[in-house]
């Protein structure tokens, strides 16, 4: 038993073959994957709009144990708290990103980049507890509301979360920019505004994008902060107006409610109905900031030949 | 490099498999052991009661140390739930079920059986600094429905009214709505007002309330601090206005009190029977004054 016997040629394609079938298979995984949650969200939603119907549920008011399930609160509600928070992460991350990677010095950025990554792993109900303790009876006091409990207060915090992943995705994007690009923009006569505006942002637009969407598709998705700090009160959000009252997210029914639920029951089902909504919502942003990625880059490739 | 490189994962792989069916081994070995003397009991559902059901259960262990309960909340619904479902062995509820879960359960094969374990006064608190001391079922049923929306109207300073409820899930959520929100009128249709804040936990209610003082919310009296006013609540206009406190719940004068439910999914046998035995024992039943909450006979 020498190496030399173990690791003949059939050996090797062996070898060879399982490795290559192991990646295939992950690769093909994801797309299995989302491919059966899709299906089990549709089965278990499914038999919702059989028992109520659709207009019950494109109603104004959310209470199940009384047989009200009116989505239509829980749906503006996330919705409203994920822009406001989209306001504020994406101008501040982007800001974030450019002074790392344009103008900072290297030392500096060597400090920053990794600890903004470390805020990016802060645990989300560390951050809800941070929002209850201090962000929330601050917002009340400066703002001279009822409550601090509100979607400000959630937006507030989600924008903390999502500025992390903005900033890092959209900092690697900029970093990429060849220098040469730059270089050219300057002995043009350009100022350094200039140049980061017209010329490295534009050539990082789509590493841009990725990072605005991956944010806000975190902001879309959290759960326990917005849960421990928005309140919930299932209330019309209407404008932005809506941001400074307390709103229920989708995801903070699903969290709140899923484990009264009994298997099969009607509340359940519709449960699931909101499951089902939350991922044809971050389907479509995926979709759209795909369809965009690619349509710049067919309009660069233009450019280029 | 190549060779020597997938030598190298060989080499990891064949040790993690070592290692891991080591743990395996371990673990089983660990298990059956544990099955033999010893028994865990599932106890799951109300909050308000989490903490009394622990406390039982570790006075439970400590005299029966083969015996473990095992208690997580959730809320009442949440192990109603759960016993509908086949997963836990006791149920604990601060509602009684109602019809529709009992016939869930049945579809199931489950009959449920239900004991009164204690009572529970429920509390209205308040800022310390609202200068509001006492209101009348009426007026609490108006502030928490939503027709009245300013403390000036009730004599208190001129500051908007946050109500502050748990989260639908919870028995206390429930008991609050039919007996007071409603006043126990089994066909009025009055609902929370739609600005309530619905929070997930009795602590949340109660730190919230600790530093807004626009905010009034409602908990079991085992859950009041020192940090909230509790409010006197009279059943009537003209009545007297009751604080709720061991006394008044036993007696039945103040007017927010409940029992306290488990449930069991048929009749009990065995450990579940002597631990159901265990908790209207006198050594139980102590456990509950300690913790704030009413004991029964």
């Amino acid at each position: 038993m020498n190496s030399k016997m173990i690791f003949n040629t059939k050996y090797r394609q062996l070898l060879e073959f399982v490795v290559e079938a192991i990646i295939r298979i992950s690769g093909y995984s994801a797309v299995v994957f989302v491919g059966l949650i899709f299906l089990f969200l549709m089965q278990e939603s499914l038999p919702t709009f059989g028992e109520i119907q659709a207009r019950d549920l494109w109603s104004q008011r959310w209470y199940p144990i009384e047989n009200y399930f009116g989505v239509l609160p829980l749906l503006s509600g996330s919705l409203i708290i994920t822009l406001g928070a989209a306001l504020i992460a994406i101008p501040f991350g982007l800001m974030t990103a450019i002074f790392i990677a344009e103008i900072a010095p290297l030392w500096l950025r060597e400090i920053l980049k990794p600890l903004v990554e470390v805020l990016g792993g802060v645990p989300s109900v560390v951050l809800g507890f941070l929002g209850i303790t201090v962000l929330a009876p601050l917002v009340r006091e400066e703002l001279y509301l009822p409550t601090g409990l509100t979607a400000f207060t959630g937006a507030v915090l989600l924008a903390g979360m999502a500025i992390p992943t903005i900033v890092s995705v959209a900092e690697d994007a900029l970093d990429a920019v060849p220098k040469a690009y730059r270089d050219a923009a300057l002995a043009l006569g350009a100022t350094r505004w200039q140049t980061i505006w017209r010329v490295t942002l534009p050539a990082a637009r789509s590493g841009v994008l990725t990072a605005t969407m991956l944010g806000i598709g975190r902001a879309i998705g959290e759960t326990m902060t917005v849960m421990m700090v928005t309140g919930n009160a299932p209330q019309m959000a209407s404008g932005l107006g809506s941001l400074f009252i307390s709103l229920r997210t989708m995801t903070a029914t699903i969290a709140a409610e899923m484990g009264e639920v009994a298997n099969g029951s009607l509340h359940y089902h519709v449960l699931f109905s909101i499951g089902l909504i939350l991922f044809l919502i971050s389907l479509t942003v995926n979709i759209t900031a795909s369809a965009v990625l690619f349509r710049a880059r067919k309009r660069t490739e233009r450019l280029l030949s | 490099m190549r060779v020597t490189g997938s030598r190298y994962i060989i080499i990891i792989f064949v040790i993690g498999a070592l290692v891991l069916s080591a743990c395996g081994a371990e673990i089983n070995r660990l298990q059956n052991a544990d099955m033999v003397d010893s028994v865990t009991l599932t106890n799951k559902g109300s909050d308000t009661i989490v903490n009394l059901a622990l406390a039982w259960a570790e006075a439970y262990h400590a005299t029966y140390p083969n015996v473990s309960v095992s208690v997580t909340g959730g809320g009442s619904g949440t192990g109603i739930a759960a016993m509908i479902n086949g997963t836990v062995d006791i149920a604990n509820a601060s509602r009684r079920m109602k019809e529709k879960e009992v016939d869930n359960a049945k579809e199931n094969g489950y009959v449920p059986v239900e004991y009164v374990i204690a009572r529970d006064g429920i509390a209205v608190i308040v800022h310390p600094q609202n200068p509001i001391n006492r209101l009348t079922l009426q007026q609490l049923s108006d502030i928490f429905s939503g027709k009245i929306t300013n403390w000036v109207d009730l004599g208190g300073e001129n500051r908007p009214i946050v109500c502050l409820s748990r989260e639908v899930n919870s028995g206390t959520h429930v008991y609050f709505l039919e007996s007071v929100v409603r006043m126990g009128n089994k066909n009025d249709e009055t609902f929370f007002s739609p600005g309530t804040l619905l929070l997930p936990s009795s602590e949340g209610i109660t730190s919230e309330i600790s530093q807004n003082p626009n905010a009034i919310g409602y908990d079991g009296l085992g859950y009041v601090t020192d940090a909230v006013k509790t409010v006197a609540v009279s059943p009537s206009d003209d009545g007297l206005y009751i604080m709720p406190t061991i006394k008044t719940v036993i007696d039945d004068t103040y007017p927010i009190s409940r029992a306290l439910y488990m449930y069991l999914p048929g009749e009990a046998t065995g450990y579940t029977k002597d631990y159901i035995d265990w908790i209207y024992s006198e050594q139980a039943q102590s456990i509950v004054e300690e913790l704030g909450f009413v004991p029964v006979d």
